[in-house]
């Protein structure tokens, strides 16, 4: 795809455009998916704080495996789980980069829990930008860890059932226990507030790495229209009448204030 | 050149912070508890980033990180830690990252044990992990050599964008010899790495993926590999060889079992047996053309090893029937004497 590019007639003022840390290449995402939404939110970050030079983002597997093409940036793939171990690698051996993961429920909550908790116990200095939509969603429609008592994914056809697989975990509320991290929160994109919102916490989120404060998490609730089964508006209100009962929105540990 | 008296853990650790290490991440196992010791003691003194991980699994993804960034990264460990590490390994190999991981091996399979063996060889040099890919897998048998092939193992690592592998046991490790350890590398000699993740200002940005979901792609990256390992089959193959010219019987073996097998050799000739030693110190590239010109004259090609026979398919494939090719071997941990082994030379000895 070409850039395009408009003049802008005397006396008038752009206010709005595409991000410029962002590429070219257009998403790869269900109609109705939050990945987008979120996706941009990161690249008004980047561009706020004057950061593209120097940022490294770390792609994860599942839906937005294909993150490094949408973004004017430095970019790694990192094994399911891994974003973490790979982020604390990469800004260990040169404190100078950016380094920020986007994640997925079940790469985060599940098969990388330990990389998670522990890089977050040892404060590493990166961002974490952490997608809840409670579903895996690029294999098919299965329970995440964060699936919701009584949801239907394809591996709990009946409804999950908290007495054969428990209860979601609430992995930003245990992540907000430990010493080290400086910022865990809680944000939405269901809404136009609710995007504001989750936009000043990314943003936070990148100003505390450049800051030097440590680990920072943006859990943001998300929706997988495709695999909810769901139409986007139905999806939508899928976030506020359930997600946000199991998972409350807000900070969770603010450090310094 | 320091001449001083240390373990193979040691040496090894020392070694490789004079190639330029920069980063090294670890989780504690037995028998390599010296090397994570001398890192955690000197590697920040010396300006390198020294962590101990929550797993295996992570130390090597950290180590995926810091290669990814452009650093001399190094991990070790010893057998069942080495299989943790595997999925990393698959995604190092497949994204092109120069590493250098360590293992002590011990017993196994399973928990096993902490005694020296060599039951990691198909591992070490055929995959391990998923995927078609190899390592450089440089087999040290002595301490001084350790040091030496990790200096090395720095060095055609980063050549061919391969990670290496020191494939060691336990008795090298523990073992105290005196070392000259060669001198620190010249950071300016340790070629630039363009490919790096250092910030993509002024230029396209970097991308390191081992990925493509379009099988024609992936055939591409597969193909580089591949190109790369024939490359280095052609340039990289290291081996040593002892009294082969008129020997009768050749011993093959590596690392501990290759010096063990050295003095077999001295006392086979102290006894009028013509034996003789090929050495393999790349077990991948295997010493194949080397083994393959002895076994058109050498009856005999006697494998020994601390395995049920691993590195022996390598052996017979390479002599293809060309010579007898017998194979002594002890399991769990236990090494034979050089008097056993000689007991088994007389055997396929015709005098």
């Amino acid at each position: 795809m070409s850039q395009v590019s408009v003049e802008i007639p005397p006396g008038y003022q752009k206010v709005f455009g595409r991000p410029r840390a962002l590429s070219d290449a257009p998403y790869t995402y269900c109609p109705g998916c939050h990945h987008g939404i979120i996706g941009r939110l990161i690249a008004e970050a980047i561009d706020e704080l004057g950061i593209q030079g120097r940022t490294v983002g770390i792609a994860p597997v599942g839906c937005s495996v294909f993150l490094y093409r949408f973004y004017r940036c430095d970019f790694i793939q990192a094994a399911h789980g891994r974003a973490c171990a790979v982020a604390t690698g990469l800004k260990r051996a040169n404190p100078d980069l950016i380094v920020f993961s986007y994640q997925g429920d079940g790469d985060l909550a599940a098969i990388g829990t330990a990389e998670t908790v522990h890089a977050a116990a040892r404060g590493e200095n990166f961002t974490v930008i952490f997608v809840n939509n409670q579903i895996y969603g690029m294999t098919g429609g299965e329970m995440a860890p964060t699936t919701l008592p009584g949801q239907r994914t394809v591996t709990t056809p009946q409804g999950r059932d908290v007495a054969l697989t428990g209860y979601p975990l609430k992995i930003s509320e245990m992540l907000a226990q430990l010493d080290a991290p400086a910022y865990i929160t809680r944000q939405s994109v269901h809404d136009a507030r609710h995007v504001q919102l989750a936009r000043k916490a990314i943003l936070k989120a990148f100003r505390n790495q450049l800051e030097g404060k440590g680990f920072s998490l943006v859990e943001v609730l998300a929706t997988c229209p495709t695999n909810f089964r769901m139409p986007p508006v139905e999806a939508q209100k899928w976030v506020t009448e359930k997600a946000m009962q199991f998972f409350p929105l807000g900070d969770l540990k603010v450090r310094d204030e | 050149m320091s001449r001083v008296l240390m373990r193979g853990n040691e040496a090894i650790a020392e070694a490789a912070i004079r190639a330029g290490l920069k980063c090294y991440f670890c989780y504690p196992i037995t028998p390599q508890g010296e090397l994570v010791e001398y890192m955690a003691r000197e590697l920040p003194k010396r300006g390198g980033v020294f962590l101990q991980a929550e797993s295996e699994v992570a130390a090597i993804n950290m180590v995926y990180g810091a290669a990814a960034a452009g650093v001399r990264t190094m991990t070790s460990s010893s057998s069942p830690g080495i299989s943790l590490k595997q999925e990393g390994i698959s995604y190092l190999a497949g994204s092109r990252l120069p590493c250098v991981i360590v293992n002590m091996m011990r017993g196994g399979p399973g928990l096993g044990n902490i005694a020296p063996a060599q039951g990691d060889y198909f591992q070490a040099t055929k995959g391990g992990g998923h995927g078609d890919y190899r390592l450089i897998v440089l087999a040290p048998s002595t301490v001084p050599e350790a040091a030496q092939l990790v200096m090395l193992a720095f060095d055609l690592a980063d050549k061919y964008r391969v990670p290496a592998m020191i494939l060691g046991d336990g008795m090298l490790g523990q073992m105290m010899e005196p070392v000259e350890l060669p001198p620190p590398v010249d950071p300016s000699s340790i070629p630039e790495k363009p490919w790096a993740l250092t910030g993509a200002e002024g230029r396209e940005p970097n991308v390191i993926l081992s990925f493509d979901l379009s099988p024609q792609g992936l055939r591409e990256m597969n193909r580089v590999l591949q190109d790369t390992y024939r490359e280095i089959e052609r340039s990289e193959v290291r081996w040593e060889e002892v009294e082969t010219a008129d020997a009768e019987i050749v011993l093959v073996a590596y690392g501990t079992m290759g010096r063990i097998a050295k003095t077999v050799v001295e006392r086979a000739r102290e006894e009028g047996i013509k034996a003789g030693l090929l050495r393999p110190i790349t077990l991948w590239p295997f010493p194949y053309e080397p083994l393959r010109e002895l076994a058109e004259r050498v009856p005999t090609i006697l494998t020994v090893e601390l395995s049920a026979g691993q590195m022996w398919e390598d052996v017979r494939l390479a002599v293809e029937g060309r010579a007898k090719t017998p194979f002594y071997g002890e399991l769990g941990g236990v090494v034979p004497t050089p008097r056993e082994i000689l007991s088994e030379v007389k055997k396929h000895v015709s005098s």
